[in-house]
């Protein structure tokens, strides 16, 4: 049995309106540091909600930063909602949006003020409203007025999410999206994002580290090591054939080296 | 992979929303705003009274009234249009903010637009007192220079631009650690530009790199100006043609430095 199963090598030609949400083929990046991401193939379809699994270093962030625009591809293709990315990014940067440990919004701008830039950079229609919504729904209502940099960790992220969904997105990208979260916090921030998707029918694609979150939120799962994808498949479907009860315990299999003996 | 650059379409909505940002930023901050009024104050007094002592012991400054404060206010235009391009730039490496723009619809041409509108508020509000203290306290009205004045000022701000937008890729490229470049880029220009004496005075071989720099035009002009009485209009196209090229060339400098920055992964490590 083939330890690499990842769907559709090629990305389709088809037209934007019937492409899958994300497609990346034979995706190779080069760091002066050496190979980040190495011949990585997968598609997204719409709709669902995709987990990035892997230690540090295996390549997670580079591969959704090159899907993202911020990294330029060494080689390969990402097409994002059927779109050649970077080359039509324009198309389609305002129908997508992202949340990384690795950005900040403004520390002394208020909720509100950083909410409004970024809803006017989304042209976003009522914006006000919008705002009201996000604060209802992500009970950020209590502190619209006070400067991001006075915010509790906990209250940071609930702001990263509402600047996240301030365009209402088709496609969300999120890296680490609970880090430094309590559990209760985080098990929050995953209900709201299953919402999200059930009512906006959204493609959520997340690198985590957390495998609870993981296994909760994702419908399939990529788990990378050293820049190249190990296995691909639903959590049930690799916890089975890897003869494991949590994907937690797959992952220390794959990360020490165990995955071939464990899934044979 | 080609490079990435987004040019058509141009959203005001969206350069307004970057100005909304830095005017945000400024209004909640009282050590920004001071900072803007301090420096350009504190110069105009210096060379204010410099100018005051000269003029009663020398001849030739006393004939040519407001040379060294007119100097002062016009090197200030351009060394704060600079600055005030930068700094709104770095707002944005301090904050760890880049990321999120260039994930968004923004493009870099209005990224870049906006810091050059925002350059101009902040120009404004340190410019403006200074006038008035230039005006008030040392009888030297910048506007009695008429018509001249304007292309003066048209000039040192599409230099201050230009090299704004050279260095801030740098940082892009580069990251933080590139920051003293910032704020030192402008005092190199500094004795090559000529603001406080005439291009005779260098040494040949320098005079050719000296007149290759528009600000050297304008100095040069505003000193015909307040000695001779002189309006030098070749001066002026000059230079605006140099400025015209430099800014050409800054711009695309700036495209290919975050293409660059997109490559090696430097929007993701927005530090050192």
């Amino acid at each position: 049995m083939t330890m690499i199963r990842t769907s559709s090598a090629e990305p389709s030609s088809a037209g934007p309106g019937a492409s899958p949400a994300i497609e990346v083929a034979d995706l190779v990046k080069d760091f002066k540091a050496g190979r980040a991401v190495d011949g990585v193939t997968f598609t997204v379809e719409r709709g669902s909600i995709t987990g990035l699994l892997g230690g540090n270093g295996a390549g997670k962030t580079t591969t959704i930063a090159m899907i993202m625009g911020l990294v330029l591809p060494s080689s390969g293709r990402v097409r994002v909602l059927g779109y050649q990315m970077p080359e039509q990014s324009a198309e389609v940067l305002g129908r997508i949006n992202f949340e990384s440990p690795y950005v900040d919004m403004p520390m002394r701008l208020t909720v509100r003020q950083n909410l409004t830039v970024f809803g006017k950079l989304y042209s976003v229609p009522d914006l006000k409203a919008r705002i009201a919504e996000l604060a209802d729904d992500l009970d950020i209502a209590g502190f619209l007025d006070r400067p991001n940099g006075k915010l509790s960790a906990g209250q940071k992220t609930r702001v990263a999410l509402a600047k996240a969904l301030i365009n209402r997105p088709e496609l969300l990208l999120l890296d680490e999206p609970t880090a430094s979260l309590d559990p209760d916090t985080a098990d929050w921030v995953r209900q709201r994002l299953l919402d999200y998707r059930r009512r906006h029918g959204a493609t959520i694609l997340l690198a985590s580290h957390n495998m609870l979150e993981v296994e909760r939120l994702c419908d399939r799962v990529i788990i990378m090591k050293r820049g190249r994808i190990e296995d691909d498949d639903t959590p049930a479907a690799i916890m089975a054939r890897y003869n494991r009860n949590t994907l937690e315990e797959v992952f220390i299999d794959v990360a020490r080296g165990r995955a071939q003996e464990a899934a044979s | 992979m080609s490079n990435v650059v987004r040019v058509h379409g141009l959203s005001a909505q969206r350069i307004g929303a970057m100005i909304l940002r830095y005017w945000y930023l400024l209004i909640s901050s009282w050590p920004r705003l001071l900072e803007l009024v301090y420096w350009p104050a504190l110069q105009v007094i210096t060379w204010g009274f410099l100018q005051l002592y000269i003029v009663q012991n020398a001849g030739f400054f006393a004939q040519a009234g407001g040379i060294l404060i007119g100097a002062v206010i016009l090197w200030d235009i351009l060394f704060r249009g600079q600055l005030g391009f930068s700094i709104s730039f770095l707002e944005e490496m301090w904050a760890r903010n880049m990321g999120n723009l260039m994930m968004s619809p923004l493009k870099p041409i209005e990224f870049l637009i906006a810091l050059m509108l925002m350059s101009l508020i902040r120009l404004a509000i340190g410019v403006v007192p200074m006038l008035v203290l230039a005006t008030y306290a040392f009888d030297f009205n910048l506007f009695s220079m008429g018509l001249p004045l304007v292309a003066f000022f048209c000039n040192l701000i599409f230099t201050g631009w230009s090299l704004g937008i050279f260095v801030s890729g740098l940082v892009l490229r580069n990251g933080l650690g590139a920051e003293s470049i910032v704020w030192s880029v402008m005092f190199g220009l500094m004795p090559l530009a000529c603001v406080y004496y005439p291009v005779s005075v260098l040494p040949q071989w320098l005079q050719w790199i000296a007149w290759m720099l528009p600000p050297t035009y304008v100095f040069e002009g505003m000193r015909a100006l307040l000695i001779e009485h002189v309006v030098r209009p070749e001066l002026m196209i000059t230079a605006a043609a140099i400025n015209l090229a430099l800014f050409a060339g800054s711009f695309a400098a700036f495209i290919w430095l975050l293409n660059s920055a997109r490559r090696n992964g430097s929007l993701l490590q927005a530090g050192e």
